[in-house]
């Protein structure tokens, strides 16, 4: 398949990883709440219809469920809205799957405001902070289809509750077919000598758009994606923030409790620098279309470019 | 084993469980003590006629599996695990302290037998339908058994998976309802009706029995008739006391999570005070 430089949403990562674990493993099943069609998970259903389960609207039941059905072997993919599972069903993820220590796995398709016109109920941008403070929990945060891709086929050979965030909006493709993929290893896209940043998930799109017009500027940024967010990879950030003594961090969540939040309690804890978040500073998102989003809460490629180079001349 | 003699040695294994329940709590400090006695005669019927398993090999594939949806009644199960030899009976009067196996509320990951973590209610029946399913999907021969609160009933999750139960034919889910009439705040039908419960269940598509929950022959009947049900998910409806065997806490919604000390607790093991051949 060549979906090199394609633009393409991750959830389609996603989809192919499971048509392939169906293939692979037998004890691969999966749940959604009558939103199968754009989650992606109805292509695993076409193709495995007796290990799919389609619960109805019903997420606390549909994790719950999905915990029963890890209790007797089979690895659950339960997927729909990031919003929904995380936020509705959270007591369930909680006390049911996490401190059970169960081998769940959530899948929150639609993180972010990338999400666009459906408006601030659907736009899942706390799920990151809600997961990750959960003891047992794995956070993982995809860039593109095939880190979506590679993260899906790794968890299902990790033992325990994952968290996996996907997005609704195709997004360019940021690494390639071949590149090796490790849970919980940060990969460093670009390295340049004048600032470092480091950011999770689609937003990446809007990052790798910002290095040329950076470029112009003068500015040649060292790129970081952290695509787990737990267990985050604290050496690569130690390393980078000893090398730079500054840091910018960049992702479609809120401020409080996303990445740029885990890396601080990093960073606060082993080696204290400045941090500048790039990220939703304590409001809801809103809707409209996606680019234009992106661009009114400082998040699209031009915004970004802008914010660094002020950043940098900040004393 | 003659009928009337399992009868028999199941009514004197509740005496010994309800006791087992007081001097735990007694010594435990707090607890939950009230719908502990009120579900003791099912859980004793489930754990001593009912079920098959094998305490030393705890995850044995074949067993039938139990979940304790109503978490705060565990003094029960960890008397009934004690009991069945999941572990030694010297760890009941550890109950709740610091390092314990037995945790508050069912803890999997620290006490043998218990399959799964719970206390936060109306989960139970999910994971309970969840288990089923699977074994329905593997051809599997062990039934799901699963306790539920009256009051745990408003929690709209439980409605979700009857639904999901019934839709997936899981005959190999037996839920009971200790239907007690008691819940935190006072009786169920004034804190939040739940009649006509028995109507309910059958418009959720369930296979309903119902029966006095403090009636051994009535209860092991109500399991018998379980096993010849199909296409459909059985639910008993259990009538039972709150409290039952502690004459002072018998249907008194204050006896749900009250601490139990000095000459009350010393009156309630007299009266639970298990006697050979006394009945
Ligand atoms: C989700 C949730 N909400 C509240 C509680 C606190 N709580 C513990 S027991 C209980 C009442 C349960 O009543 P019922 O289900 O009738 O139990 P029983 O009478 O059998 O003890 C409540 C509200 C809880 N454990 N979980
Ligand atoms: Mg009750």
């Amino acid at each position: 398949m060549d979906n090199k430089n394609k633009i393409l949403p991750i959830r389609d990562g996603y989809g192919r990883a499971l048509l392939k674990l169906g293939e692979t493993n037998p004890d691969i099943v999966v749940l959604d709440a009558d939103l199968s069609t754009s989650t992606r998970s109805n292509w695993f259903a076409e193709k495995y219809p007796d290990r799919f389960i389609d619960v109805g609207i019903a997420e606390q039941n549909m994790v719950n469920i999905a915990a029963g059905l890890s209790l007797e072997g089979k690895i659950p993919f339960v997927t729909t809205y990031g919003v929904f599972v995380c936020g509705r069903a959270f007591d369930q993820v909680r006390n049911t799957v996490c401190y059970s220590n169960l081998n769940v796995k959530i899948v929150g398709s639609h993180g972010g405001i990338s999400v666009g016109p459906d408006g601030g109920s659907h736009q899942a941008i706390e799920d990151i902070a809600l997961m990750r403070i959960l003891p047992n929990m794995t956070v993982v945060v995809p860039c593109d289809h095939f880190q979506a891709y590679k993260a899906t086929l790794q968890l299902a050979e990790l033992q325990g509750p994952a968290y996996l965030r996907l997005a609704r909006e195709p997004t360019a493709t940021i690494t390639c077919e071949d590149y090796k993929f490790q849970l919980g290893k940060a990969d460093i896209l670009t390295k340049g000598d004048d600032v470092v940043i480091i950011f999770a998930g689609t937003i990446g799109a809007e990052v790798m758009k910002a290095v040329p017009l950076l470029h112009r500027k003068n500015i040649y940024p060292t790129i970081i994606n952290m695509h787990t967010i737990k267990p985050i990879d604290k050496e690569t950030i130690i390393k980078y923030s000893k090398k730079f003594g500054k840091i910018i961090t960049i992702e479609e969540h809120l401020k409080a409790g996303g990445l740029g939040s885990a890396i601080s309690e990093v960073l606060a804890e082993s080696y204290p620098v400045k941090i500048k978040m790039f990220a939703i500073n304590d409001r809801f998102g809103e809707s409209g279309q996606p680019d234009i989003l992106l661009d009114a809460f400082g998040l699209s490629a031009e915004k970004i470019s802008e914010r660094v180079e002020r950043f940098l001349l900040e004393k | 084993m003659k009928y009337s003699e399992i009868v028999c040695l199941l009514r004197s294994k509740s005496k010994i469980i309800r006791y087992e329940i007081i001097k735990m709590i007694g010594k435990a400090g707090s607890g939950h003590p009230g719908g502990s006695l009120s579900a003791t005669d099912i859980g004793v019927a489930l754990f001593f006629y009912q079920m098959k398993y094998k305490p030393d090999n705890p995850k044995w594939e074949e067993r039938d599996r139990f979940i304790l949806s109503k978490g705060h009644a565990t003094p029960l199960h960890y008397a009934l695990l004690a009991h069945a030899n999941y572990f030694d009976k010297k760890h009941l009067s550890t109950l709740r302290q610091y390092n314990s196996i037995l945790q508050g509320h069912p803890a999997s990951y620290l006490t043998p037998g218990v399959e799964v973590s719970t206390g936060s209610l109306g989960q139970g029946l999910s994971i309970s339908a969840g288990i089923a399913l699977a074994g329905k999907m593997d051809n599997k021969s062990y039934n799901v058994y699963t306790l539920l609160g009256d009051g745990e009933l408003d929690e709209g999750q439980i409605w979700e998976a009857a639904m999901f139960s019934a839709h997936k034919k899981l005959d190999n889910l037996c839920t009971i309802v200790d239907r007690n009439h008691l819940q935190i705040d006072g009786n169920t039908e004034d804190v939040m009706a739940l009649e006509p419960l028995v109507k309910k269940w059958q418009a959720f598509g369930w296979y309903t029995i119902t029966i006095d929950g403090h009636n051994m022959k009535k209860i092991i009947s109500a399991f018998d008739e379980f096993l010849t049900i199909k296409n459909k998910p059985t639910v008993i409806i259990a009538k039972t006391i709150k409290g039952k065997g502690v004459s002072f806490m018998e249907n008194k919604a204050e006896w749900h999570g009250k601490p139990l000390k000095g000459e009350l607790l010393k009156q309630a093991l007299q009266e639970l005070e298990p006697r050979i051949n006394n009945g």
